[in-house]
């Protein structure tokens, strides 16, 4: 029973900030509209027993949305919402194609007979992902660890501005390299 | 707690998103809409484990695909966005529209 | 671990107590003057009277919120430290939640940063989170290595664990990066850049009052709580002789907290630029090559 008030509470929390995001003028408070909305359903996670996703994700999203807040900062007109603005394309065409898509999908939901499993659910779920994960999934796992490297290199290369022609000179024949901040290891 | 609900939440979540991603200009705002599609799978994806399957742990591997998703998303986001700022000053999906570096 | 509903009403004041004591210490150690020891409570009572400072364009909600997501993630980090056999919430994923909550303090930094629409503080803000990930990496695998170690990321398997031997003994590095990162993720001396007198106070520089009270009182309890979770993973968590074990956790979080509050002292505070590769590329491969021998050791046993 208490399950479900929490369910229901959290589920109109999440979307109400995820409204929100899109009608906040500033976008620190877009960023943590978001934020509350991932939190939200991170509590929905958790009503289902998957304590370490559910932990996992918030964990994941205060981290992320710190980040995003700095960047949302960075590249947007009037970030603090000081003078209200709009940056929208076919904003009705928009509304309209989400509206329908919510029906649709909805409409699926409620009208399809859901199977309901009977099987027994496991004593402990982040040890059912562990051994999934260390074990049979194990190809996915790889996977998931290469693209993430890939991920960090592609994206060092595409944003910084300072190759190693710039740090070690055009010869690369420098002893330290010639870094805008000093400090570190060896400097 | 039917999936029932779990599903209706999903889909208001992912259709909130999609409105994001289609009417917002700023590359940013796209990437925050294309984020909550994403919860929207990590719901669903749960609420299927638990419903549907819970002897088996691909709703949970879903879920851990979501999220890391989510953070490859954001990160490659950026980094083009900050290269296209760097290059030609353009933080908008309109002027951004043409495949060229 | 015995789970009870009144260990919920009892966490808080416990961590004030906790802060207050470090507090005071701390300011013996800084006025070693007659009466010092009460000057945190005096200055409590006079931030409580003190009128609130306003800013013009302040995002109030933003500011506000940040200082009590502040204090609301450094009390429920807690939830899963034991004291001697006694927890509020001994969670499954301890660990995990202990640092999910310790992260919000980014979150928090930023938000009293930027709501106060003043450069001092939103220069601080943005200094902390460039700061995060250096603190936040070396700190997530040294939590790591002790649920490596014990196998478990339940707090109270890994106090069981160490019924032979105390995990500090198998781990230094990682109990040494702890000791190190916990000061920084409450951005506590020596690593209080977010709040430097060389920013004219840094997120701290507007905020007055009740605001002030709360932020600076977030703070302690936060690395009051980094300290007490030292104990269950790293010291043992109640073990000891002739003492009852909340005793025994009382002493030695007291003793962790004191460590921590005259390190604050002893060094000045480290810049930034000093800190971020050290972070990179000594303390992270330090606490890697740390789980790796925890690791292998675990496989061998």
């Amino acid at each position: 029973m208490w399950r479900d008030v929490v369910f229901w509470a959290c589920a109109v929390l999440a979307v109400g900030a995820a409204v929100a995001v899109f009608r906040v003028d500033s976008m620190a408070r877009a960023t943590f509209a978001l934020l509350a909305s991932f939190i939200a359903t991170a509590v929905t996670v958790l009503l289902l027993d998957l304590a370490y996703l559910g932990v996992l994700v918030v964990l994941m999203m205060v981290m992320e949305m710190v980040v995003m807040a700095v960047f949302m900062v960075m590249y947007m007109m009037n970030p603090a919402g000081l003078m209200p603005m709009t940056m929208v394309h076919n904003q009705r065409g928009a509304l309209a194609i989400a509206t329908g898509v919510f029906l649709l999908l909805a409409t699926g939901v409620l009208v399809t007979p859901w199977p309901e499993s009977a099987a027994p659910r496991p004593a402990d779920p982040a040890r059912q992902l562990g051994e999934a994960l260390m074990g049979d999934r194990m190809p996915t796992m790889i996977v998931l660890g290469l693209a993430l490297f890939a991920t960090m290199v592609s994206t060092v290369v595409l944003a910084t501005d300072r190759g190693r022609y710039d740090r070690f000179g055009d010869r690369l024949d420098r002893d330290h390299p010639h870094d805008p901040t000093s400090g570190g290891l060896g400097r | 707690m039917t999936l029932q609900g779990f599903l209706l939440l999903a889909s208001a979540l992912f259709a909130v998103g999609l409105y994001g991603a289609l009417s917002q200009q700023s590359v940013v705002m796209v990437m925050m809409g294309l984020e909550l599609v994403v919860n929207a799978v990590i719901v669903g994806a749960a609420a299927f484990w638990w419903h549907t399957s819970p002897e088996r742990p691909d709703g949970q591997v879903l879920v851990l695909l979501a999220v890391t998703a989510m953070a490859v998303e954001m990160a490659v986001g950026f980094a083009v966005t900050t290269a296209i700022f760097r290059s030609r000053d353009v933080d908008m999906t309109d002027r951004a529209a043409d495949l060229r570096g | 671990m015995v789970e009870t509903w009144w260990g919920g009403l009892l966490l808080p004041p416990v961590l004030v107590a906790f802060a207050v004591a470090g507090a005071a210490f701390d300011s013996v150690l800084t006025a070693r003057a007659a009466g010092a020891p009460a000057r945190p409570l005096r200055s409590v009572v006079g931030l409580l009277a003190q009128r609130r400072r306003r800013t013009a364009a302040a995002d109030a909600l933003l500011w506000r919120g940040g200082a009590i997501a502040l204090v609301v993630a450094a009390v429920l980090a807690s939830a899963a430290t034991p004291l001697g056999h006694h927890v509020v919430g001994d969670l499954s994923v301890g660990v995990v939640w202990f640092n999910a909550m310790e992260v919000v303090a980014w979150a928090a930094v930023w938000l009293v940063g930027w709501g106060s629409n003043s450069a001092f503080p939103l220069v601080s803000g943005y200094r902390f989170v460039a700061q995060g990930l250096a603190y936040e990496l070396p700190h997530m695998f040294a939590l790591i290595t002790a649920a490596l170690g014990a196998g478990s990321l339940r707090v109270g398997d890994v106090v069981a664990a160490q019924r032979d031997v105390w995990f500090v003994v198998w781990m230094p590095v990682a109990f040494l990066v702890y000791l190190v990162s916990v000061p920084a993720m409450a951005f506590f001396r020596p690593f209080d850049q977010a709040a430097g007198a060389d920013a004219g106070g840094g997120v701290l520089a507007e905020l007055s009052g009740v605001d002030r009270l709360v932020f600076i009182a977030g703070r302690w309890l936060l690395l009051v709580s980094g300290a007490a979770m030292a104990v269950p993973l790293f010291l043992g968590g109640g073990s000891g002789p002739l003492l009852p074990g909340w005793a025994w956790s009382v002493v030695k979080t007291a003793a962790v907290l004191a460590l921590l509050v005259w390190a604050g002292r002893r060094f000045p505070t480290i810049r930034v630029d000093r800190f971020q590769e050290v972070a990179w590329l000594v303390l992270l491969p330090a606490t890697l090559v740390q789980a790796l021998f925890v690791s292998l050791v675990v496989v061998a046993r």
